[in-house]
């Protein structure tokens, strides 16, 4: 039995609501990527899993959760936790907050920053399309951020979704939400049914494979982070525990955007709410005590 | 309260945009091919078109023609609402005046966003 099921075996609770394969498995995305399925979301688990369950040939959850408990596969777990992660996400997600980053926040940095480096991370990044977005607002303001390195590090501790990412491939719905036809058209092309994102954009960002509890990430102080509908995924106590992170990977003065309906109020001294850009935040206090570290470029 | 314009000769798409329009809060007036869709244009001027390619009479393209010879006080956003999604339909219908494209069939989300990217949201 691998340890992250049979510590999800052992952390089954008494809710009643929920079956007990059901249990195991919120266990095991809870186990593995500190997510917490609330009761309103199991509802999620058996349509979820519906693809799981029919590459491997097995009949129902409680068949899955028998396999799972054997701990031979390690790659049937993994692909439990990628599909029951919601990696729900749009380009542009949120329009205004992003007419914000890039009428007042972006320009705000650029005539702040001392050096002409720019360094940005989507912590949480689903399937690309907020990096996507940023890149594309970079691409779009060329003349602005001529002679500037701009780093966009992307990060998600879904491997399905960040393979997603990295290829650049979305499907016609994908984009047809929050992108503009004329980005689309310049950006874009198309690849059978589907559109890919061009090389120049996909070059701009690092994708990567990470967890927000356990950055591999290159340390460094980020000028902006972006982590939108992620932490209310998570416990208050796994929240403070991710602000801290954040807080670590933020440059002095940087800012931290979250989603809307999502707050650091309450959960950590370390960011304060912006008075001049609505709806981020800005880091307290003095640099993040993780060594700044050269960067590498994305390949 | 914003108006929207649906243009389609099928009852069932105008049925469905009818009602997430109005989910969101915007007026709907109907036009089942592009002529009707330009008689209505000039008796009053919809914030935003929402039009189907393929029509009998007029179609979506002609109506787009049509309308940018057509005087009138300011020019709807034009929202192509389509099952053509080759890069060629796409570019033609930008040419022509389309300010976004959405595909067939599309649900809430994608016309909400649609709808504020030409800024009638």
């Amino acid at each position: 039995m691998s340890d992250g099921v049979a510590r999800a075996a052992v952390a089954e609770t008494s809710r009643t609501s929920f079956t007990s394969a059901m249990r195991v498995l919120a266990g095991l995305l809870e186990s593995r990527t500190g997510q917490i399925l609330a009761e309103n979301r199991i509802w999620r688990i058996e349509t979820a899993l519906k693809p799981v369950l029919r590459a491997n040939a097995l009949p129902d959850l409680e068949a899955l959760v028998a396999r799972l408990l054997s701990g031979t596969e390690r790659q049937l777990s993994d692909d439990v936790v990628n599909a029951l992660l919601n990696n729900e996400s749009s380009f542009f997600r949120d329009l205004q907050t992003f007419d914000m980053i890039a009428r007042e926040l972006l320009p705000h940095m650029q005539q702040t920053r001392s050096e002409r480096v720019l360094r940005i991370w989507c912590a949480g990044c689903s399937t690309g399309q907020e990096a996507y977005s940023l890149a594309m607002q970079f691409r779009k303001d060329q003349d602005r951020w001529q002679g500037w390195r701009i780093s966009i590090l992307a990060t998600d501790i879904s491997t399905a979704a960040v393979a997603r990412a990295k290829s650049g491939i979305f499907s016609q719905i994908d984009v047809q939400r929050g992108l503009a036809i004329t980005d689309l058209l310049r950006f874009f092309e198309p690849v059978g049914d589907d559109w890919k994102a061009n090389d120049d954009l996909r070059r701009m960002i690092d994708f990567r494979v990470d967890n927000l509890f356990d950055p591999q990430v290159p340390g460094g102080h980020y000028d902006l982070i972006l982590c939108r509908n992620v932490l209310l995924y998570f416990s208050l106590d796994m929240r403070r525990k991710a602000f801290q992170r954040l807080a670590q990977y933020s440059r002095s003065g940087g800012y931290l955007l979250l989603g809307a309906g999502e707050t650091v109020i309450g959960q950590t001294e370390e960011f304060a709410s912006s008075r001049d850009f609505r709806g981020s935040y800005e880091r307290r206090g003095g640099p993040g005590e993780i060594a700044e570290q050269p960067i590498r470029r994305a390949r | 309260m914003k108006n929207c314009l649906v243009v389609d000769d099928s009852k069932v798409i105008r049925k469905v945009a009818r009602h997430i329009l109005e989910s969101l809060d915007i007026h709907v007036t109907e036009a089942c091919d592009g002529r009707d869709a330009l008689t209505q244009c000039e008796a009053s001027l919809p914030d935003v078109v929402l039009l189907d390619w393929n029509m009998p009479v007029m179609s979506g393209m002609e109506f787009l023609q049509e309308l940018s010879k057509t005087k009138l006080d300011a020019r709807p956003k034009v929202i192509f609402c389509t099952t053509e999604n080759g890069l060629g339909h796409i570019k033609a219908a930008v040419e022509a005046g389309a300010d976004e494209y959405v595909m067939k069939p599309f649900d809430r989300d994608t016309l909400e966003s649609k709808l504020q990217i030409v800024g009638v949201i």
